[in-house]
């Protein structure tokens, strides 16, 4: 007797309610869209910082909202300000203190490379003790900058190797490769609003 | 940064003759609050001993955001060192600017013109708005009331807007030069700021609405952190700090500076000295100040925006380009800076924080011998041991919101 | 009461502790020997009505000697009046008493004066380095401190942020160098001619390497 035989895909399910990937690709997916700051905010980038989060530039909207000050909760750390010698143990303790995986950004240039202050306390640039993926220049930065700096470490994670950084621990693939390196951000890049809302 | 405390212990046998007794102590505990913690407000570090839950003694430890803002000024002209400015409190960049820049021109002896004076006064009130708003909206959040500080952000973009017509820059304006403005203010700022005006005593009247009456912001903040007028004396509190407690002094009535005498406000003075009164305080100084920026809008004068002393501000762009001596003197401004004359000046102007004070040696030249900044937030926090002592731990929280410090000024 | 006023009382009460009033800008200072300068203060707060410590700060005066000073900033809230004082303070005895018991604001304002230029208050409850970490080997606004920095150690680092680095100043943008002459030396418009800036500068106070 002829009987219609169920094959493996079929496309009245496969093709609306289940989807086939990699399995890499999904928890890079879903990494990259809800990365979880925590904000550094040591100095006036911090402001700006607020400002991101806040009602204008919404960056819940990349799903970031959840700035927790916690670094076991927490995926990216956001350094945002001066750090100085003073403080890059504390710093240093944080970074230390967050769980795989994690990702840095730099934001603004005191946080880059020291900034505009070129004096005897100021660490020159967080990248001396931080490996540091996205800086972000700029003083400080346009909401809109750190915008972009957090979709460049969306694309950093997307192209990461999940599967192989959980087996051995540690992030591979990204993050320290050569070719994928830190990322630099244009601090000024900024669509105008002007006046919108005055009326 | 191991400092040693000096504990009390007892031991099992002593201790349970004392439970018997009536009073129990427990052995007290010493935590470290910061320096990256969430409502401190910036990177200061508390060292608090606590028994229980209420505080024995608190141990501020500033210097986490020292950047060495004192010697940097000794290595620039007066006018590079602007930027720094804008970076002591930035919650108000323009408020420092404007505290610069008269500080410097009183050393050299000069005057601006009225035109410069009025909107250095928009410049300032804006930043006090601006930074009364973080303020609340901080202190509130601590406490746990979010939405004020969502709204207080609404109203400080559109402050950003208005900093970026008069100048460029949302945030780090420094708009102000030795001897007058960077720019003239662009024809459309003053509708702009008109139709904040318009807008924004609504949002005081909602953050009214949402906080003042509420009686869990209430009772967390009444007869928190009472400062009484004799300490607030002693340890030198300015600002909102020193007239919370009672005392009604503001170097805007105090001492005139750029032609504060020529408007109508009134100084916001509390009663108690508590918490809940410094927030009164600062909740009433914005709308004092919306009554300044619309007296300032109405009656701007005409005229020039610069002093007209050329050796001192630099020449406009197209005699510079064109005659020799204004060329000169561009390049004499800009690569030695201004010819100061030897001397000491203290300036000081009424900054949302308290009072911002610019204490400039000078042996002659362009750059400074010394400059000391006279910081607020570097004086108000010493306050908090007197303040916190007694209170439970969760009031800590209140009182460093009240006390509305920086750590950008505090550490220079 | 006038700031005239208050030097003239003040005057008839120390005689040979306070020196000639300078006035500038408005402004009055006047200098106090060093021994005398709490007594002055003490006078001044209850008699004088000086209830306000304004500022305390501590400058440098390379090469002059002696080469410190102390400044106090007072102010009267009654009459809305400031005066300043002024302690000069060598640098083989570098110390003065403390006025933090006279107004409580002072207790930090000496610490940072201590943290930046090594100048001891006998006195003070809780003399320690408050802008800099403890540990710390050097007094950073002296005018022989580089604005680089010296290299140095952290302590109390987590793990190996452990040195401080000197600053990249690259020949910097900034008036005249780094700030190991004496400020008046750096500035052009100080000589007359160029040959006479060349021969002052053959004997810099001191030099160092950029």
């Amino acid at each position: 007797m002829n009987e219609r035989v169920q094959t493996a895909f079929d496309p009245r399910i496969e093709g609306r309610d289940v989807i086939v990937t990699r399995l890499d690709a999904a928890v890079d997916w879903v990494r990259r869209n809800s990365v979880w700051p925590m904000p550094l905010g040591l100095a006036c980038c911090g402001i700006e910082l607020m400002a991101v989060g806040a009602s204008r530039f919404d960056i819940s909207r990349f799903g970031a909202e959840v700035m927790r000050f916690s670094p076991r909760q927490s995926d990216l750390m956001i350094v945002a300000g001066t750090c100085v010698y003073k403080m890059a143990g504390a710093v240093k303790r944080l970074w230390d203190q967050m769980s795989h995986p994690k990702w840095c950004m730099a934001m603004g240039a005191c946080a880059s490379t020291g900034g505009m202050y070129r004096s005897y306390a100021v660490v020159q640039g967080v990248d001396h003790f931080l490996p540091v993926d996205v800086y972000v220049s700029g003083c400080p930065p346009r909401p809109e900058a750190v915008l972009e700096g957090l979709m460049a470490i969306q694309r950093k994670i997307a192209q990461e190797k999940a599967l192989a950084a959980m087996k051995t621990g540690e992030r591979a693939g990204a993050g320290w490769n050569p070719v994928q390196g830190p990322i630099i951000v244009r601090g000024e890049y900024a669509p105008r609003f002007k006046g919108d809302w005055i009326r | 940064m191991a400092t040693q405390y000096e504990m009390e212990m007892i031991d099992s046998a002593s201790r349970a003759q004392q439970a018997m007794e009536g009073e129990l102590h427990g052995e007290k505990m010493i935590i470290n609050m910061g320096p990256q913690h969430p409502s401190t407000h910036g990177v200061l570090r508390l060292v608090v001993e606590l028994d229980g839950e209420e505080i024995v003694n608190v141990w501020p430890d500033v210097g986490y955001l020292h950047r060495g803002d004192e010697k940097i000024a000794e290595n620039m002209t007066y006018t590079q060192f602007i930027p720094y400015t804008d970076r002591l409190d930035y919650l108000a960049p323009l408020a420092n600017n404007v505290a610069y820049a008269y500080a410097v021109e009183k050393l050299c002896g000069m005057d601006v013109p009225p035109r410069c004076k009025y909107i250095r006064v928009i410049c300032a009130e804006l930043a006090r708005i601006s930074s009364h708003l973080l303020g609340i909206g901080a202190m509130a959040m601590d406490i746990g009331a979010m939405t004020v500080f969502l709204y207080g952000f609404r109203e400080r973009e559109k402050i950003y807007d208005l900093c970026e017509c008069i100048c460029g820059a949302r945030f780090t304006t420094s708009y102000t030069r030795i001897g007058g403005l960077a720019n003239d203010m662009p024809d459309d700022f003053l509708p702009m700021l008109r139709s904040f005006l318009k807008d924004f005593p609504r949002t005081v009247d909602e953050i009214d609405k949402l906080l003042t009456r509420n009686k869990i912001f209430i009772e967390r903040n009444r007869d928190i952190g009472v400062l009484s007028k004799e300490d607030a004396i002693d340890f030198g509190a300015t600002g909102p700090n020193l007239r919370g407690s009672g005392l009604e002094w503001d170097i805007r009535k105090a001492h005139p500076y750029s032609s504060y005498e020529d408007f109508e406000f009134d100084v916001p003075v509390g009663t108690v000295g508590d918490c809940f009164d410094r927030y009164l305080c600062r909740m009433e100084e914005m709308r004092q100040s919306v009554r300044i920026l619309q007296q300032a809008a109405d009656n701007m004068p005409d005229g020039a925006w610069n002093s007209p002393d050329a050796k001192i501000l630099l020449p406009e762009k197209k005699a510079t380009l064109t005659k020799m001596e204004e060329l000169i003197h561009h390049f004499i401004n800009v690569t030695e800076g201004i010819n100061a004359p030897p001397g000491e000046v203290y300036f000081s102007a009424e900054n949302p924080k308290g009072e911002l004070g610019f204490y400039i040696v000078s042996k002659g030249g362009g750059a400074p011998h010394r400059l000391k900044i006279r910081s607020p937030s570097f004086v108000n926090l010493q306050l908090l041991p007197t303040l916190a002592k007694g209170h439970m731990m969760s009031d800590m929280v209140a009182i460093l919101g009240s006390l509305d410090f920086v750590m950008g000024e505090c550490d220079r | 009461m006038t700031p005239v006023e208050t030097i003239e009382r003040l005057q008839l009460r120390f005689g040979d502790a306070i020196g000639t009033p300078v006035e500038f800008r408005g402004e009055y200072t006047v200098t106090v020997s060093r021994e005398k300068i709490v007594e002055v203060c003490r006078y001044l707060k209850s008699d004088c009505a000086f209830d306000m410590l304004t500022d305390l700060s501590g400058v440098d005066n390379y090469g002059d000697d002696p080469r410190y000073e102390v400044d106090y900033l007072l102010y009267s809230l009654a009459d809305r009046i400031h005066l300043r004082l002024k302690v000069h303070v060598s640098e083989d005895d570098l110390t003065v008493d403390s006025v933090a018991g006279i107004w409580r604001t002072a207790d930090w304002h000496e610490r940072e004066a201590y943290d930046m230029f090594g100048i001891c208050f006998r006195g003070h409850p809780n003399l320690k380095r408050i802008l800099m970490w403890e540990g710390y080997p050097h007094f950073p606004l002296r005018k022989d401190f580089p604005l680089a920095g010296i290299p140095s150690e952290l302590p109390e680092t987590a793990v190996d942020a452990g040195k401080v680095e000197r600053a990249p100043m690259l020949g910097g943008p900034f008036v005249g160098g780094t700030g190991t002459r004496h400020a008046i030396q750096r500035e052009p418009r100080h000589y007359d001619t160029i040959a006479e800036q060349q021969e002052a500068l053959k004997n810099p106070i001191k030099k160092e390497p950029v």
